[in-house]
C-alpha cells in the first residue's frame, strides 16, 4: 500500500470516536423496544443449538433498568457506575470496604471468566490472583492519567460503591435463565448456586465491556484513548444566514424602504449564549432587529376601536454620530385580556434524535412545557406528536386541565420508541386540524435542536405544505434547543414561511419569557402580514440606511401584494425598527451628489418622510392601510428609544461597526444603563452584563 | 468461541430477542465507527447508529443466510448513510430555497470546519463514492472484494477508486506543498 493510503489510514484510525456509554446505551435499549414490538410477544423464541442451558441474561436486566432511567445525566450516571463496579472487580482485595469481602469471595469462586473482556485480569487461584490485581491496578492507574473519565476506575468512595453493588444485585436479580449466547461456552451442568455466582461476575464483566467499550479497550490498549486528544473532524454545524449589513442608501436615488417586521427573538438568545460560554457570537447569528426586539418596552398601547396595534414613531439625535438622527418606528400591539382569549389549541412536535438528550435539550423542554402547562387554562387543548427515532403521537387532544396525563406523556417521551415513521410535520398538521374548531386558535410548536428531517424531503413540497397549513389558519412555532447542530438558518426560514415566531431557548429562564410571560403574544396573532415601508423625503433626508431586518427586506411593488407574505404581530408584542437618517445639509453625509441628473428634491420640507403600514386581521386575505407621516417635530421617544437605540449599537459592535466612529463599548454600556427604566424583569440589566462580557472577549 | 454472527442473525430473525441483543452489542461499535468514517461527524454518526438499530429489528428478517453477515451489515449501514447524506442535501437544498444568504453561509461553515485537520481536509477532497470505498477498505480493512459486496460494486470498481484515492491524495499533498 503507498504511503498517501497508509497515511489516510492510520489518521482515520487515529481519529476514531469512542462510542458513548450512555448513546449506546440508549440506542440498544430503544432498538430491543422496537424488536420486542415488531415481533410482538414472541419472548420464548425457538431455542437454539448452540446456546448453553444455563446461565444469565445481563441485557434483560440492563434493557429494563435503562429503559426505566429518564434523563441522559441519569445514564451516564449509570455508566460511571459500571465503571466502578468494573473497579471493585480489579482490585476489589485491596480494599477495605463492606462489600470487598463480598466481592472477593464471588470473583474467587467464579470459574475461569470469558475472555470478553480483552485482558481483565481473570483470576483462578489465590496467587494468581494477586499478581493478576495489580497489573489491574497498574492498569488502571494508567487508565487514570490517560483521561479524567476513565479516572473514575480506581475511585473508591464509599457513596459510589453503594450504587455500583445495587448495580451488581440488580442486574443478578433481574437475570434471567437465557444465555447469552456471546462468551465461550460454560462447563454445561451446573448447580443452582454456582450458576448464580457465574452469573454475577460475568454479568460484572459483561456490564463492563458492554457499557464502557473504551475502558475495556483501554485496559488493552490505550487506542481508544486517542478519542481524548481526538483530532476528530467533527464539523461545527451550526447554519446562520448570515445576511450582509443593509447598506447605505441615497434618499434621491431610491427614497423607498420595504421590509416585513420580525418579532423573532433567537438571535438575541443565541448571543448571549455564545457569550455566556466565553466567544463572541458568529456574525451571522447576530439579527439586530432581533436583538431589539427582545426586549419589552413600554410604548403606548392602541385604544380598542383602533387598529390592532399602535405606530409609535420617535426622532433623536444619534448616539454614535451627531450629524445623523435614529428614525425608531415601533409597533404595540394591542394587549389582549388573558379572559378574552379564545380556547387554544397547541400540537408540540418534539425532536426527539438522539441528540436531543442533552441536558439542555429535552429535559429542558420538558421543564419549559410544565411551566407553560400551569398557564392554560381549562378549555385550552394539547397534542404530543414525535419525531425521528420514534415517530407519532405520543398525546392525543387533551384538555389543559388533565394535567396527569399531560405530564405523564412529556415524562415518557425519550423511553418510548414506537415506529420510525417520518410523517412528524403531517401528523402534527393533521392532529392540529383535527382539534381546530371555529373560534379557536390552533398552533404547530415545533421543538428541535436542529434536525429538520420532519418527514417532507423535497424542499418545494416543505415549502408548500408549510404555506398551504399556513393557508388554513394553523400557525406554526419553532423553538431552537441546544447548539453545536442549531440550523438557525432553517428555523427562521421555517417560522417565516409557517406564519409564526422562531426562538432559542437556552435557559429556564428563557423559556419562562417566551412560553409563560409571552404566551399571549406569541401564541394570539392579532395582526397577520404586517409589511412596513418608509418613502423617505429627499427635501429633508439626504440618506438613510436600515439597521437590521436584513433577511426581512421586501421589494417596493410587494408592499401592496396581499399574496407576499410577511411577519405577524401578537397580541403584546411590540416591533421595532431603526433607521439612521443624515439630514439634508449635515456635514455628516457621506456620499457626493451627483453632478449630473439628480432629480429635483420637490417634497414638503415639514417632514422627513411618510410611513406606510399594512396588514391583515387574521384570517383575512385583504390587507388594511396605515398612513402616518414623521414630521420634523416627532417626539425623542424617551427611554424606550435610546435602549432600542443602544441594543441597536450593541449588534452593530459585534458585527463590525461600520457606522460608529469611535462609539464603542464604553459608550454603549453607559447608553444602555441610562435607558434601563423600570427594566421589572431584569432584562435590560442582563443586557448591560452582556455588552460588558463581550467588551472584555472583544480585547 | 463465539457464536457466530449468521446463527445469532437467524436466531434473532425468527424473533429470538437475546440472540438480537447479542448481535447489537457486539456490532454497534462497529457501526458507530463506519458512520463516523463515511459521515465525518459523531454526533451525526451516533443518530445513524441510533436509527439502524432501532430499523434493524425490522430488516433482520431480510437478512439472507447465504450472505455474511458483516457484509450484509456494512451495506445497511452504506445504504443508511447515503440516505442521510441525501436528505442532508434536501434541507440545505430547502434553506437554499429561502435564500441564497444561507448558501453561502452553509459553504463557509462547511468550508472552516473541513479545514481544521489534514483528515478532514483528505476526506473532504474525496468525491463521496471515494470516501465511501475509503471508509470501508481502510477503516473496516476490508479487501477490495468484500468492499466491493458491500458497495455493490465489483472488485476491479472498487481498485480503481482506490487508484484515484491515491491520485487525489496526491494532488492535495501538492497543493499543501505549494502553499
Amino acid at each position: 500500500m503507498s504511503d498517501e493510503l497508509e497515511k489516510l489510514k492510520a489518521a482515520l484510525k487515529a481519529a476514531e470516536p469512542a462510542p458513548d456509554t450512555a448513546r449506546k446505551a440508549e440506542a440498544l435499549a430503544r432498538a430491543m423496544a422496537e424488536f420486542e414490538r415488531v415481533q410482538g410477544s414472541a419472548e420464548a423464541a425457538r431455542p437454539m443449538s448452540d446456546r448453553p442451558g444455563k446461565g444469565a441474561g445481563f441485557w434483560t436486566g440492563a434493557t429494563a433498568m435503562i429503559s426505566r432511567l429518564t434523563t441522559r445525566a441519569t445514564l451516564a450516571g449509570t455508566a460511571s457506575v459500571a465503571v466502578i463496579a468494573l473497579g471493585l472487580a480489579v482490585i476489589g482485595p485491596n480494599l477495605r470496604l463492606p462489600t470487598g469481602a463480598r466481592l472477593e469471595q464471588e470473583t474467587t469462586t467464579a470459574p475461569p471468566a470469558p475472555a470478553t473482556v480483552a485482558d481483565a485480569p481473570a483470576p483462578p487461584s489465590g496467587e494468581d490472583r494477586t499478581s493478576g490485581l495489580a497489573g489491574g491496578r497498574e492498569r488502571s492507574d494508567a487508565e487514570g492519567a490517560v483521561g479524567d473519565y476513565r479516572g473514575n476506575v480506581g475511585q473508591t468512595e464509599a457513596d459510589a460503591v453503594a450504587p455500583g453493588e445495587r448495580l451488581a444485585l440488580e442486574s443478578t436479580l433481574e437475570a434471567q435463565p437465557a444465555p447469552l449466547p456471546q462468551s465461550a461456552p460454560e462447563p454445561a451442568p451446573m448447580a443452582e448456586a454456582e450458576a448464580a455466582d457465574e452469573a454475577f461476575t460475568r454479568n460484572e464483566e459483561q456490564s463492563a465491556a458492554r457499557t464502557a467499550p473504551s475502558i475495556s479497550g483501554g485496559l488493552a490498549a490505550p487506542a481508544p484513548a486517542a478519542q481524548d486528544v481526538m483530532v476528530a473532524p467533527e464539523p461545527d454545524t451550526e447554519a446562520y444566514p448570515g445576511a450582509e449589513p443593509n447598506p447605505l442608501k441615497v434618499t434621491t436615488e431610491a427614497p423607498v424602504s420595504t421590509f416585513s417586521i420580525d418579532v423573532d427573538t433567537a438571535s438575541y438568545a443565541v448571543v448571549r449564549s455564545s457569550l455566556n460560554a466565553g466567544s463572541l457570537p458568529p456574525q451571522g447569528a447576530v439579527r439586530i432587529e432581533e436583538m431589539i426586539n427582545y426586549f419589552p418596552y413600554d410604548w403606548p398601547a392602541p385604544g380598542d376601536d383602533e387598529a390592532p396595534f399602535r405606530t409609535n414613531v420617535s426622532v433623536l439625535e444619534t448616539p454614535w454620530n451627531p450629524g445623523t438622527r435614529l428614525v425608531t418606528v415601533a409597533l404595540q400591539g394591542r394587549k389582549q385580556a388573558e379572559e378574552e382569549r379564545p380556547p387554544l389549541n397547541l400540537v408540540f412536535l418534539i425532536d426527539t434524535s438522539g441528540s436531543m438528550q442533552d441536558a439542555n435539550k429535552l429535559p429542558l423542554l420538558k421543564q419549559s412545557f410544565r411551566l407553560m402547562l400551569s398557564e392554560l387554562r381549562p378549555e385550552d387543548e394539547v397534542a404530543i406528536v414525535t419525531y425521528a427515532g420514534s415517530a407519532g403521537q405520543v398525546l392525543a387532544p387533551t384538555p389543559a386541565s388533565d394535567r396527569a396525563a399531560i405530564l405523564g406523556a412529556l415524562a415518557r417521551l425519550e423511553a418510548g420508541g414506537s415506529t420510525a415513521g417520518q410523517a412528524g410535520l403531517a401528523q402534527a398538521y393533521a392532529t392540529a386540524r383535527g382539534m381546530a374548531e371555529d373560534g379557536e386558535l390552533t398552533r404547530v410548536v415545533l421543538a428541535t435542536d436542529g434536525d429538520f428531517n420532519v418527514g417532507i424531503s423535497d424542499p418545494e413540497a416543505l415549502k408548500d405544505y408549510i404555506a398551504r397549513e399556513r393557508e388554513s389558519g394553523t400557525y406554526l412555532s419553532v423553538l431552537g434547543f441546544g447548539r453545536g447542530n442549531l440550523d438557525d438558518a432553517t428555523m427562521q426560514a421555517l417560522a417565516q414561511n409557517g406564519n409564526g415566531t422562531a426562538a432559542y431557548i437556552d435557559t429556564l429562564n428563557e423559556a419562562r419569557k417566551v412560553l409563560v410571560d409571552e404566551l399571549s403574544g406569541a401564541l394570539f396573532p392579532i395582526a397577520d402580514d404586517v409589511k412596513v415601508q418608509i418613502e423617505w423625503n429627499p427635501a429633508t433626508v439626504a440618506e438613510y440606511r436600515l439597521i437590521g431586518y436584513e433577511t426581512r427586506a421586501l421589494a417596493r411593488e410587494d408592499f401592496n401584494n396581499d399574496r407576499v407574505d410577511a411577519g405577524e404581530i401578537g397580541a403584546g408584542h411590540s416591533v421595532t425598527a431603526i433607521y439612521e437618517i443624515t439630514p439634508v445639509g449635515s456635514d455628516a453625509v457621506m456620499t457626493e451628489p451627483l453632478r449630473y441628473g439628480t432629480p429635483e428634491a420637490t417634497g414638503t420640507a415639514s417632514e422627513f418622510g411618510f410611513l406606510r403600514l399594512r396588514y391583515k386581521e387574521p384570517g383575512e386575505d385583504t390587507s388594511r392601510l396605515i398612513e402616518t407621516p414623521i414630521g420634523l417635530d416627532t417626539g425623542e421617544g424617551g427611554s424606550e428609544a435610546r435602549f432600542a437605540a443602544a441594543i441597536a449599537g450593541f449588534g452593530q459592535l459585534l458585527t463590525g461597526a461600520t457606522y460608529l466612529g469611535d462609539w464603542g463599548w464604553d459608550e454603549a454600556i453607559a447608553l444602555a444603563t441610562s435607558a434601563r427604566g423600570e427594566d421589572p424583569f431584569g432584562y435590560r440589566a442582563e443586557a448591560v452584563g452582556l455588552m460588558r462580557l463581550a467588551q472584555s472577549l472583544s480585547r | 468461541m463465539e457464536t457466530p454472527d449468521e446463527a445469532l442473525a437467524r436466531a434473532a430473525a425468527v424473533g429470538d430477542r437475546e440472540a438480537f441483543a447479542a448481535l447489537l452489542d457486539r456490532h454497534y461499535d462497529r457501526i458507530l465507527r463506519l458512520g463516523w468514517r463515511l459521515l465525518g461527524s459523531v454526533a451525526e454518526a451516533e443518530d445513524l447508529a441510533q436509527d439502524i438499530c432501532l430499523g434493524l429489528s425490522a430488516k433482520i428478517a431480510g437478512f439472507r443466510a447465504e450472505a455474511r453477515f458483516s457484509t450484509w451489515l456494512h451495506r445497511v449501514v452504506v445504504n443508511a448513510a447515503h440516505d442521510r447524506r441525501r436528505r442532508a442535501a434536501t434541507r440545505a437544498k430547502a434553506a437554499d430555497g429561502w435564500g441564497d444568504w444561507e448558501q453561502a453561509r452553509r459553504a463557509e461553515a462547511a468550508e472552516a470546519a473541513a479545514a481544521a485537520d489534514w483528515l478532514g481536509r483528505a476526506m473532504a477532497a474525496l468525491p463521496e463514492d471515494l470516501r465511501d470505498t475509503v471508509a470501508l477498505v481502510l477503516g473496516e480493512e476490508m479487501t477490495h472484494r468484500e468492499a466491493g459486496e458491500a458497495l455493490g460494486l465489483s472488485e476491479g470498481t472498487v481498485s480503481w477508486r482506490m487508484s484515484e484515492v491515491k491520485r487525489h491524495l496526491r494532488a492535495l499533498a501538492a497543493a499543501e506543498e505549494g502553499e
